[in-house]
């Protein structure tokens, strides 16, 4: 008897899908653009992220080594820096590989360069560049690099200058911005959530509401609750199935666009990652509409269910 | 088989609806309930389907005291009662066909069951040709039929017809009268509520006559008269 109740109430549901058509679409169009709401806000974080992460990465603290400073010196000290547990990277560049930098990055420069060329000596020290897992965890790799701890006092008298205090603002005002920026998106993707999902539940109870006479009727013929409810959240449940697919596909040709046009303003090629991350973007936007579709038609039936 | 038992129902104390009803109706009767409207007549009915409940008293349908059923039984009890109204109460996005297997397919029936049954029921209603017609395709006289076709379908115990020649014209009427005489010429119980005169009359059963929420006459080959 349960298959046999299923298949009816799928079936009914299906049929009155197709039956109701202008109700039908006008469900699926509020669907649709709740969840290309939710997929943009997907994208939104995606860019938020990926930004947030690319400046995170430009910050680190770099020491610079005296003159005198010898290689296995330098060396020495970057392993001890690399033990550190907040320490993800330390890169390391040698004396003659800073001047050979910077003679690259100055090539044009001829007067620099024939200043430099006067100096018998390398005038640049060798420096070593700390990156951190978080910006907050900078402050206490600088107290760790600081001339009285024991990591520094072991190593002898070699460090020349540390960029950590001079950097220090910038560093202080990108967390809190960083923070900000996170707490915001939350903010604002929670309450257009929220509203998305009132704007659809309501669309769903209006479509139930023009149809409460039939749910009496069911009611007096003697059909149970489940009876009554079946077709109803089937019918939610195409309305999530067909606008889930719709946003699925629409969202192919608008981000492929995003990622040809606007790749380098958003730092992010959003088709790549739409392409990459494709069946955990689909898996959210199909349950989503699936159960919103289901949760709303379930509850507004039941309002009239119990008249 | 439907005892009232000292039933009364006020909305408030200046709207009083029924006011100690004592009734009996037998299996296999035919009982036209006639009244003004608002004497209390629908409201009489509304107590029999657990639609509405009486401020005092009892009614029963057998030895089931009806306001004390819970949600599953009173489902299985309106299984027994066969229901048709003033305006149709068919399901508009239905055929013929469909609203009258939807009846059955509440209450359990096998599709095969439900194949050989329906056009059957359709036939005795004389809808056959309309089998596939939605509601919005049928006249009024056709809709009350399908009704009809629909409350009959699952072979109640009792059909329960409130008002059901309201909206139509003398010759529908005729023919729907001629259908709930048959009905009850298969051994159903048949409750009918009505204002038309020759209805009542042409039925020649008996008469409940209502006024004001009280029993004013009941008489066995009853006649309409208020």
């Amino acid at each position: 008897m349960f298959w046999t109740d299923t298949k009816r109430i799928i079936k009914a549901g299906w049929t009155s899908f197709w039956r109701n058509s202008i109700v039908s679409f006008a469900s699926v169009l509020v669907v649709t653009i709740t969840l290309s709401v939710i997929a943009s806000l997907l994208f939104l974080q995606a860019i938020l992220h990926h930004s947030l992460d690319e400046i995170k990465n430009k910050v680190d603290i770099t020491i610079y080594f005296k003159l005198d400073a010898s290689e296995d010196q330098v060396l020495n000290l970057k392993s001890a820096i690399e033990k550190l547990p907040e320490v993800v990277s330390v890169g390391y560049v040698s004396a003659p590989k800073a001047l050979a930098d910077f003679k690259e990055k100055h090539k044009d420069d001829y007067l620099t360069l024939q200043a430099l060329e006067e100096l018998e000596v390398n005038p640049l020290g060798a420096y070593v560049t700390v990156k951190a897992q978080e910006a907050t965890q900078y402050e206490s790799i600088a107290k760790a690099l600081s001339q009285d701890s024991t990591l520094i006092k072991s190593s002898g008298d070699i460090i020349d200058k540390i960029n950590y205090n001079q950097n220090k603002m910038i560093i202080d005002r990108l967390i809190s911005i960083i923070d900000g920026a996170k707490k915001l998106g939350f903010i604002i993707t929670l309450i257009l959530v929220i509203f998305s999902l009132m704007i659809t539940f309501n669309t769903i109870r209006l479509t139930i509401f023009i149809a409460r006479e039939e749910i009496g009727i069911m009611r007096l013929v003697g059909a149970g609750s489940y009876y009554v409810r079946g077709p109803f959240v089937v019918q939610g449940m195409i309305y999530g199935v067909i606008s889930s697919l719709i946003t699925l596909i629409a969202f192919l040709p608008l981000t492929y666009w995003l990622g040809s046009n606007m790749t380098n303003f958003l730092s992010l090629n959003i088709f790549d990652y739409y392409l990459s991350n494709f069946f955990q973007i689909f898996a959210i936007v199909t349950l989503s509409g699936i159960l919103l579709g289901m949760i709303s038609s379930f509850l507004a039936v039941s309002k009239y269910l119990n008249k | 088989m439907i005892y009232f038992n000292n039933v009364s129902k006020a909305y408030g104390p200046n709207s009083v609806v029924l006011d100690d009803i004592n009734l009996t109706i037998s299996a296999g009767e035919f009982v036209s309930l006639v009244g003004h409207s608002g004497a209390g007549k629908t409201t009489l009915i509304k107590m029999i389907l657990a639609e509405d409940r009486p401020t005092s008293g009892n009614v029963f349908f057998e030895s089931l005291d009806i306001n004390s059923l819970r949600r599953k039984d009173l489902i299985n009890l309106r299984r027994r009662i066969g229901i048709v109204f003033q305006d149709f109460r068919i399901l508009p996005n239905k055929t013929a066909y469909e609203n009258i297997a939807f009846a059955m397919e509440a209450s359990g029936k096998t599709d095969e069951e439900i194949a050989g049954d329906v056009p059957h029921v359709l036939e005795l209603v004389d809808l056959s040709s309309k089998i596939h017609h939605f509601p919005h395709q049928l006249s009024g006289g056709e809709k009350q039929r399908l009704a009809i076709a629909r409350a009959i379908i699952n072979q109640p115990e009792i059909v329960i017809a409130d008002e059901p020649t309201g909206n139509l014209d003398p010759i529908n009427t005729y023919e729907i009268v001629q259908i709930l005489k048959k009905i009850n010429n298969f051994g159903t119980t048949v409750i009918l509520t009505t204002h038309n005169k020759g209805v009542v009359e042409s039925i020649g059963k008996r008469v409940i006559t209502i006024e004001k929420g009280k029993i004013i006459r009941d008489d066995k080959d009853g006649k309409y008269m208020i």
